[in-house]
């Protein structure tokens, strides 16, 4: 009976907070938009079962219909694919340097690490905005080395995007990574190297393999919530930058069509269903290696 | 004598195979190496034998190419090797970790080094196959080192670094980790693969009984210096030093001047009014100076009645007893409160032992029986 109980916990959890919602907004989804209050049509109102056969996959049909949809779910997927490799190609260097460091120094570089939470993270998208703007610092920076004759247009363009995810994300591809390298024995390395292997060989095939999981794991908890991201976008993306988090804020709050920008929502997650079943497989994976 | 024994270090045309020569290695003050000079020859099994921190896994690294030496130079097969790298070098080190390749299966684990050299698929499965049959691993090539036995991650470890057929093999603690039947088991086995290779092997150990059992010549060193390089044999019946008396074994000493009592005797007088033991010694004293006599108690016989006709004799009362099942050992008091071990093979069954606690007995020793040293 307790132990019902206790394992109960998560599933009401998980009910209470995610199920139900989820059925929400799938039922939303497949209402029809309404001039009313809330803004679509059936409601409870009108009798459950009256209600349930007004429903309909009328919004899903629409989101086939026009191509914005399509284009705002692969430019979303190429844009999240894209941050993700660059995430890892800077967080990798800067686990493994972490992981290499001096033992009186790794908690003051994770610490490093962990230290941009500790500031809004609506803030810190806002900071990029002066920073990359045409008047930025970056800009005046180069303009006063001599790099550049006149300034860079970043702000407002995918580049922008591209660098606001990567820097928003990085700890969440770092530490993973780190926890993946710092467990690495030392004397593998040793022993690669003693049987042949110059350093970067060593590397290739010994520390890339067994930091493994932690490359995967790094990838998933960047390209996961990158996929859906919308304040990135929108404040350091320009008009033309389409990805499917502004998509959906639009729908919702500009157009005030709750039926579609549920379709888009109920679209997205079963996209997003696809990399986090992979991804629990693989700490799944972890778990049993380590035992 | 037969002429097969195996002794290059007693034949000056021998070419060693590593020469450390004037080697010093500093870790920024700390000396690790002092001073170091040493020859191993090939095919020898060569073990470094100390305490921890004594310097002999810095020797070793230094041979695997992890470390440089500060000062001095190595040679392997007549080349200085202080430049080359670990990677470029024919010296394969087996690990005390064992240091296997987790996400490899022991095939391939065993296959990295070859794959380094050669691509030819069919001599690298050819030579995985002959280390699988050396080592008895051939049933468990596919699986991964963690789900095999530390006995077996041993064997894979001592494939993996035979398996290029180095020139010297370098064993880094082989044994340390497992228990005490199958350390003893696979030292034979150790002993029985380097004799079928023809590889020469350098252990480095802190176990004295293992040094013994699988070395031809063995080094006791403390502080990063060498005490002694000899023969399991010579280092156990004729240390060199008190140092290496005391390390190697269980060993009685006594201290005291020495006086020549005849061409190579001499007599200690080890404490005032008692009289002076003889022993007989290669090295020469003079009257007069300080020494130390080391007698192993397996050498010391013990008396319940006063026996006649032995070199030294002493009286005391047993204060100690360890059985250790084979052995007995006694540990005598004598009136000046020095004991002195004894060790008896206990050929008898216990019910039948005739001394006990507080027994009054005599503890004799023949003059060859012990070593004089000065140091």
């Amino acid at each position: 009976m307790r132990r019902a109980a206790l394992i109960s916990v998560p599933y009401i959890w998980l009910l209470a907070l995610f199920l139900i919602p989820f059925l929400v907004v799938f039922k939303i989804s497949l209402s029809d938009i309404a001039l009313a209050i809330p803004p679509y049509t059936p409601t409870m109102r009108d009798g459950f079962w009256n209600m349930l056969s007004q429903l309909d996959f009328e919004n899903f049909i629409f989101l086939t219909e026009d191509d914005l949809y399509w284009k705002a779910y692969v430019s979303s997927l190429q844009i999240a694919l894209i941050s993700t490799v660059l995430t890892l190609m800077v967080g990798y260097p800067m686990a493994y340097a972490m992981a290499r460091a001096p033992d009186q120094w790794r908690p003051t570089l994770l610490m490093l690490v962990i230290l941009p939470f500790w500031t809004s993270f609506l803030i810190r998208v806002y900071a990029w905005v002066g920073i990359l703007s045409n008047e930025g610092f970056l800009n005046q920076f180069l303009l006063w080395v001599g790099v550049i004759g006149e300034p860079l247009t970043i702000l407002n363009t995918n580049t922008a995007v591209y660098i606001g995810i990567v820097y928003t994300y990085l700890p969440f591809m770092i530490l993973p990574i780190y926890s993946a390298l710092d467990r690495l024995d030392g004397s593998l390395i040793e022993a690669a190297e003693d049987l042949g292997c110059s350093r970067l060989k060593a590397f290739w095939l010994v520390t890339v393999p067994l930091s493994k999981n932690g490359i995967i794991a790094g990838c998933f908890l960047v390209f996961i919530p990158a996929l859906g991201e919308f304040v990135i976008p929108s404040l350091l993306g320009g008009s033309s930058t389409l990805m499917i988090g502004k998509v959906l804020f639009e729908e919702f709050f500009s157009n005030r069509d709750w039926p579609v920008a549920s379709a888009v929502a109920v679209i997205l997650l079963l996209i997003l269903i696809v990399p986090i079943v992979l991804f629990q497989r693989n700490e799944q994976r972890q778990a049993e290696a380590e035992t | 004598m037969a002429e097969t024994v195996f002794a290059p270090w007693d034949d000056p045309t021998a070419e060693p195979i590593i020469r450390f020569r004037n080697v010093t290695k500093r870790f920024g003050t700390f000396v690790a190496i002092d001073d170091l000079t040493l020859d191993i020859y090939p095919q020898e099994f060569f073990a470094l034998l100390g305490p921890s921190g004594c310097g002999k896994t810095t020797m070793m690294r230094m041979l695997a190419g992890f470390e440089n030496p500060t000062e001095g130079s190595i040679e392997l097969a007549g080349k200085d090797i202080a430049g080359v790298p670990a990677n470029k070098r024919a010296v394969n080190m087996m690990f005390q970790s064992y240091a296997l390749f987790p996400h490899l299966s022991i095939w391939d684990n065993i296959a990295f080094g070859l794959r380094r050299e050669t691509s030819d698929k069919a001599a690298i499965s050819a030579r995985v196959e002959e280390m699988l049959k050396l080592t008895r691993l051939e049933k468990l090539a596919r699986r991964k080192p963690h789900q095999i036995s530390g006995g077996q991650r041993q064997r894979v470890a001592l494939a993996r670094s035979l398996a290029k057929a180095p020139k010297l093999l370098l064993l880094d603690e082989p044994l340390g980790a497992l228990d005490a039947k199958l350390r003893e088991a696979t030292q034979f086995e150790l002993m029985d693969i380097q004799e079928k290779t023809g590889t020469t092997f350098v252990i480095v150990t802190h176990d004295q009984e293992e040094a013994m059992t699988v070395a031809s010549r063995i080094a006791v060193m403390d502080e990063g210096r060498i005490m002694q390089v000899a023969t399991p044999d010579r280092i156990y019946e004729a240390p060199a030093s008190v140092y290496v008396a005391d390390f190697i074994g269980d060993v009685n000493i006594l201290a005291g001047t020495v006086t020549a009592t005849g061409a190579d005797t001499y007599a200690l007088t080890w404490k005032d009014g008692a009289a002076p033991v003889t022993a007989v010694s290669e090295a020469t004293f003079t009257d007069g100076q300080q020494a130390h006599l080391a007698v192993r108690p397996e050498k010391v016989a013990i008396h319940t009645t006063k026996p006649e006709d032995v070199d030294n004799l002493l009286k005391g009362k047993v204060l100690d007893i360890a059985y250790l099942g084979n052995l007995s050992t006694y540990h005598v008091e004598l009136p000046g409160g020095q004991i002195i071990k004894a060790q008896t093979a206990n050929t008898r069954r216990l019910s039948r032992r005739s001394i006990t606690w507080e027994d009054p007995v005599w503890v004799g020793w023949t003059k060859t029986a012990g070593v004089l040293l000065d140091t």
